[in-house]
């Protein structure tokens, strides 16, 4: 057997506007909606599926800031943590479209809008992305605008 | 709730919270997993200089108090189509305590959902030193009495 050196991180240089794919699949399970929403979230529509049923979400779904951490999580495992990634200062035009449920499947995309060296630091550039998780009956449930702070190679 | 009840442009200090390792650590393993936010040897070789915790995590913990303050102080409450920006503008390190305000900023009955509010809010936060950390523009619908 032979040690097969690991990929080099893709860095600022590597990326360009156009690349678009997916960043993979989630199952949104009872537990894990519950266990996030009882930390973070615990209205009652996220808790049980009753009060789900009841409100306007129409059943018992997950906290918009948990299907926003599932697509952090997602884009962290096959996006960021293969590149110089340096984080981000924000997002952008986050729309929560549709309710996300238990039982759901999300698939998470990306595509990239631009690149921008920094106008002041040597080191790094700006990737912009449209982020997107689309469930299992093809309907977007959640968009936004991201821009990473990606490392340079040289 | 009344749309008359809803208070604009007053800001309200809805809690702090402190940001502990352990717990940076373990929202970031599950949800955020960069180097700089669940290794401490990575983070301090990192831009970052030492371990932070994941924006998101600052979101959700912003979301914990909010509903928190809600129910100790009254408010309304509703369900949210999204938020027009997030703003990370400072990292936030271990032991940092962060303040959390919400302020309305504009209010309105929908033409289209006729019961319903559309309610504009602009939530920052400072950590221990006053230095801005987090800010965010976020849009709730209430169903009104």
């Amino acid at each position: 057997m032979t040690d097969t050196p690991a990929a080099p991180l893709r860095a600022f240089e590597d990326f360009a506007a156009g690349e678009s794919g997916t960043l993979g699949t989630v199952d949104v399970t009872h537990d894990e909606v519950v266990e996030f929403a009882s930390q973070f979230d615990p209205q009652p529509f996220h808790l049980e599926e009753e009060a789900g049923k009841a409100s306007p979400l129409g059943g018992h779904a997950a906290s918009g800031w948990h299907t926003g951490s599932m697509m952090m999580r997602l884009m962290a495992e096959n996006l960021l943590n293969i590149s110089r990634s340096m984080g981000s200062g924000g997002i952008q035009d986050l729309k929560w479209l549709k309710p996300v449920l238990v039982g759901d499947t999300l698939t998470a995309g990306y595509e990239i809008t631009g690149v921008r060296p920094s106008a002041s630091r040597t080191d790094r550039g700006y990737v912009d992305m449209k982020l997107q998780m689309v469930n299992q009956r093809g309907e977007r449930v959640m968009s936004f605008l991201c821009t990473v702070i990606m490392g340079r190679a040289a | 709730m009344g749309l008359d009840a809803i208070e604009v442009g007053v800001p309200a200090n809805v809690g702090s919270h402190t940001f502990e390792a352990d717990e940076i650590v373990r929202f970031a393993k599950k949800y955020d997993p960069q180097p700089f936010h669940v290794d401490e040897a990575a983070a301090r070789a990192s831009h970052f200089g030492a371990l932070c915790a994941s924006g998101w995590h600052t979101c959700s913990i912003w979301m914990r108090l909010t509903i928190t303050n809600t129910r100790k102080n009254g408010g309304f409450s509703g369900v949210s189509p999204g938020t027009k920006a997030i703003r990370w503008m400072k990292p936030v390190y271990v032991g940092d305590t962060l303040e959390f305000f919400n302020e309305v900023t504009s209010k309105r009955e929908m033409k289209t959902r006729p019961g319903w509010a559309l309610i504009e809010v602009f939530s920052h936060a400072n950590n221990q030193d006053g230095v801005r950390v987090f800010e965010m523009e976020s849009t709730v619908l209430v169903p009104l009495d």
